[in-house]
Formats: C-alpha cells, structure tokens, sequence
C-alpha cells in the first residue's frame, strides 16, 4: 500500500502525539527491533521515532528503569542520589516504541528472529544490538559474582545496586582507612571512568575522611586525560592519590573478598577497607555469536552492521569500534548512524556518510571539569578521527575553563538523557 | 523579517507547523544535540541555538575553528566539520522554534 509521503508523516505524527503506537504500526513497512535500553539502544529508538517514523520501532530491555553508568560516580561522591540518574521508558512509549520488558536469548540473523527467554519470537527487517557489556568473571582470580558483593565493581549499573552498595561502603569505612581500585587494560567501558571515581571518591574523602588513602592499581600504563586528571589531583588532593601502573606492579590478578586483599602480578598484597574492582571486559552474551577473539563485534564503520551478520547493527560499547571509545556519546552517535543506514538500505538507498562524535567530560572536584572531544570518520582504513580537530582541555591554571566545563558536563547530561527518554 | 515570520507562523495550520517542527537535524548535526538539545533549545549555560541566525552561527564556528573566538571547548570541535555541514546544520538551527 502507498499513502504520500507527506500524508503518512502526518498519521505517524499524529500518532505518536497520541501516544497510539498501533496506529502506527499498522502503517508500517519495516519492523526495526533494538535491544538494550541503554545510551545506544535508547538513542536508537528515540531517533528512529523522530526521524523515521515509518519504521515500526520495538525495544527489548529486561530493566523497567535505566541507570545511567555517567553521573555514577557522582552518586559515590555524594553530589546525587540514585534518581536523578534513573530514568523511565515512559518517554519512549510516549514517543510509540513498543517497549518490551524481557531479556533477548538469541539473534538468529539468517531467520531474522529475536527469541526473547519469556519466549517471544520478535520477527525483525532490521535489528539494533546495544547490549552493552559483561564482565570477565574469573579473569582477576576469585572475583566472581559473590565477590562483587563485598568488592563491588559499579561498572554494570542495572538496578543501581553496585552503586548503591560501594557508596554505602564508603560510607561506613574509617577515616585513614584506604580504598582500593583494581582498573583494567584497554579496552574497556568508558576509558575516563575509573579516573573520575577516583576523583569522585577523593571529593568525598576530602570532606569527611581526610586521612584516608585512594590506591588505584591498574593493568595500563597510562589513561585517558591522563596529565589533566592527574593535574587536578594533585591540586584538590594533595598526596591522597596514589596511582600504580603496570610497570611499577599496579596489575591486579587475584583478590581476597574475604580478607579484603588485593594481589597484584607480581605477588603484593594490599589491604583495603573498600575495595572496588573494575574487571576486564567484552561484549554481552547476545553479542557474543557475532564477536572476535577479543569478545567484541567488528563491525562496518559505515552501517555499524556486524561483519558477520548482515542486517545486525550493533552499537555501543559491544562493538569493536576502535579508535572511538566505548562512551555514552559514541553509543548515542552511532546509533543514529545506524539508524540512518538501516532506514536507507531498507529503502533500496546507499547508507549516508557518517560523522561520529563524542565528548566525555569528567569530572575532578568541585567546579572542576575537563574533556576529551572526538569528530570521526570512515574511511578507507576504517573509522579515524578528523585530523586537527578534537582533544583534550588545555592544561595550566584556568579555573574559569575547569568551572565551565563542570557546568557544561551537567548540561550535556540532562540534554543527551532528555533525548533518548524525553 | 522577524515580523513576516510570525506572520507565516501564524497562518500555517497546524499540522505543517508540527512537520516543520519534526524535521530531523542533518545527520552531520546530530552530535550537537547532546549539549545544546535535542531542539537546540540550549541546556544551563549551554547556548540555545533555536530560531538563531543562521550566518550568525557559521561565523561562530569559523571563528571557533581558526581560534578567533574564545571557547571553552567549540573550537576542538569545530574544527571536525566542513563548512558544508556547518551551514546545513546552521540552517536547521535556524529554522528551529526558539
């Protein structure tokens, strides 16, 4: 059936005003079927309603309400409560995506099918992978689940119960006691991250434990905003900060949840009152079929379908997205892009030029922000960034850049959650 | 100019406000609605750039790109796009409801 085109946007947008999905769908030509509700699955189906409203628009997501991993570590420092980084998918059912609370078992890319465990089979013309990640259990030796009990992670919000509970252990510990951060090798969710927690947990330490010590041993040896983190540091902070490359036997292989110890590589051990271990990473079990040697999704810079599994897009964090981070931004950025592409190729049309972009802002302590920009494009080895443009802040003594770019990293959060759950 | 746009405005019927209102920013556009808004509506101290003039914005962001005008972080971004993209973009800002 053919409606004008103007016609049909019309009905899509009157439907999508009153919140009638099926009257929508009934109008549909293409089913697209995301799963995950996260930064790229949200991302995914917020820009398909908006721009491809003749796309039928499913969204798979065991979670009722999202918890976003940035603004986290704010929750550790005790700036914000777990709300105001929660977020409903009442925005998006409003804005007619069909919002499916259930976990995804299996992508038969072939049959087109998602098998969801309560035992939906959601046919698809295009599906959208955001799952994010799973952790490597084992991988550091005897961090398993129950482990991650007493030595939380953080790093997989889901309900907010590993923040919750690492910022109840920071509550509870003594002043001069020391908090320990096992961090991993690249690549991994967020590469800012863990140097934000630190900064975070030394913001609240600084105010109501001063004697206490951060020990951050991590399996690089180096991080991202490296000298602009650890500037901030040593402004704020003083010698409360304590980090330990790889070299200088910061590689953390074993822990000891029982007796709070950390081992590292080569044999030391370190006591800690808290203890937060960020383990090694690859894509989540949905991805996992579709993923290399390394456990991530290669994927085509253009389409962001996977190399094996075409009509498979899979964005954020689970891709092999290299040299682009495995950022909120890069996941919302690259949603759209695939998206874009997977609504022109539905069309019989070529995928549009990309243009990815990302901003991670950290922050240090108190009006004291900094940044990492990044503009990339495809090309003919893949997926670069623009040449001249980007980077870091500038480092030297400018309060009013670091007061700017705290306040700046706060609006980008309401604005980019404001657009994937508006 | 401001006045035949209201004019326009308000004999258009609704429905082709609302299209209007839903056109898409160009894809090349869509990494500034993180910050600025999913409308260019502008966030804290984040600059709305809804219903802004549309030279005004391509001369911001040359003079970001070529380091003439203080940023804070738009010059490391500016300097990512063609001047193509930017106009496209400044356009769609620009047709944007304040």
């Amino acid at each position: 059936m053919s409606l004008h085109p103007s016609r049909r946007a019309i009905l899509a947008g009157l439907a999508a005003g009153l919140a009638a999905p099926s009257i929508g769908r009934a109008q549909a030509t293409a089913r697209l079927v995301i799963v995950g509700g996260g930064f790229g699955g949200a991302s995914a189906a917020s820009f398909a309603r908006r721009a491809h409203p003749e796309l039928d628009v499913t969204l798979v997501e065991p979670q009722r309400s999202f918890v976003t991993c940035p603004y986290g570590n704010l929750v550790l420092a005790g700036r914000r409560g777990l709300d105001s980084i929660t977020h409903s998918y009442d925005g998006l059912r409003a804005r007619g995506v069909r919002v499916v609370h259930d976990r995804a078992a299996e992508v038969d890319p072939t049959a087109r099918r998602i098998r969801l465990a309560g035992g939906e089979v959601l046919g698809f013309d295009r599906a959208i992978l955001s799952p994010g990640i799973a952790l490597r259990w084992g991988a550091i030796e005897g961090y398993d689940e129950a482990a991650a009990q007493r030595m939380p992670h953080g790093w997989v919000p889901g309900d907010g119960s590993q923040t919750r509970t690492l910022r109840r252990m920071l509550e509870e510990m003594p002043d001069g006691g020391v908090v320990g951060l096992a961090i991993p090798g690249n690549p991994f969710r967020c590469p800012p991250g863990p140097y934000e927690r630190i900064s975070m947990i030394a913001e609240y330490l600084r105010a109501h434990k001063p004697r206490s010590k951060i020990l951050a041993l991590d399996a690089k040896e180096g991080f991202s905003k490296q000298a602009l983190f650890q500037d901030g540091w040593r402004a704020l902070y003083g010698d409360m900060i304590e980090w330990v490359p790889a070299s200088r036997d910061g590689k953390v292989t074993r822990v000891d949840p029982a007796a709070m110890e950390f081992e590292t590589e080569f044999g030391t051990r370190h006591r800690v009152a808290v203890g937060n271990v960020i383990p090694p990473q690859r894509a989540a079990d949905i991805a996992q079929p579709f993923a290399n040697e390394g456990g991530w999704v290669p994927v085509d810079p253009v389409t962001f379908e996977a190399r094996n599994a075409p009509g498979v897009h899979v964005v954020g964090d689970a891709n092999a997205g290299t040299p682009m981070p495995k950022s909120g931004y890069v996941a919302n950025s690259t949603a759209k892009q695939a998206v874009a592409a997977a609504a022109a190729l539905l069309r019989g049309e070529a995928p549009p030029e990309p243009v990815y972009f990302n901003t991670c802002y950290s922050h240090v302590g108190p009006e004291y922000g900094i940044s990492v920009v990044g503009v990339f494009r495809a090309g003919p080895d893949g997926i670069a960034e623009v040449s001249g443009s980007g980077g870091v802040s500038p480092r030297g003594d400018l309060p009013e850049q670091r007061r700017l770019e705290a306040l700046y990293a706060d609006a980008w959060y309401d604005s980019i959650t404001g657009e994937m759950f508006g | 100019m401001l006045r035949s746009l209201g004019y326009a405005l308000f004999l258009a019927p609704a429905f082709v406000l609302q299209a209007a209102a839903q056109t898409p920013a160009p894809l090349a556009g869509q990494g500034c609605l993180g910050c600025h808004g999913s409308a260019g509506q502008g966030q804290g101290p984040v600059a709305a750039l809804a219903g802004r003039d549309r030279g005004e914005i391509i001369a911001a962001m040359r003079a970001f790109a070529a380091n003439e005008r203080p940023a804070t972080i738009m010059n490391r971004i500016a300097r990512g796009y063609t001047d193509a993209e930017i106009e496209a973009i400044a356009a769609w800002f620009a047709a944007q409801p304040r």
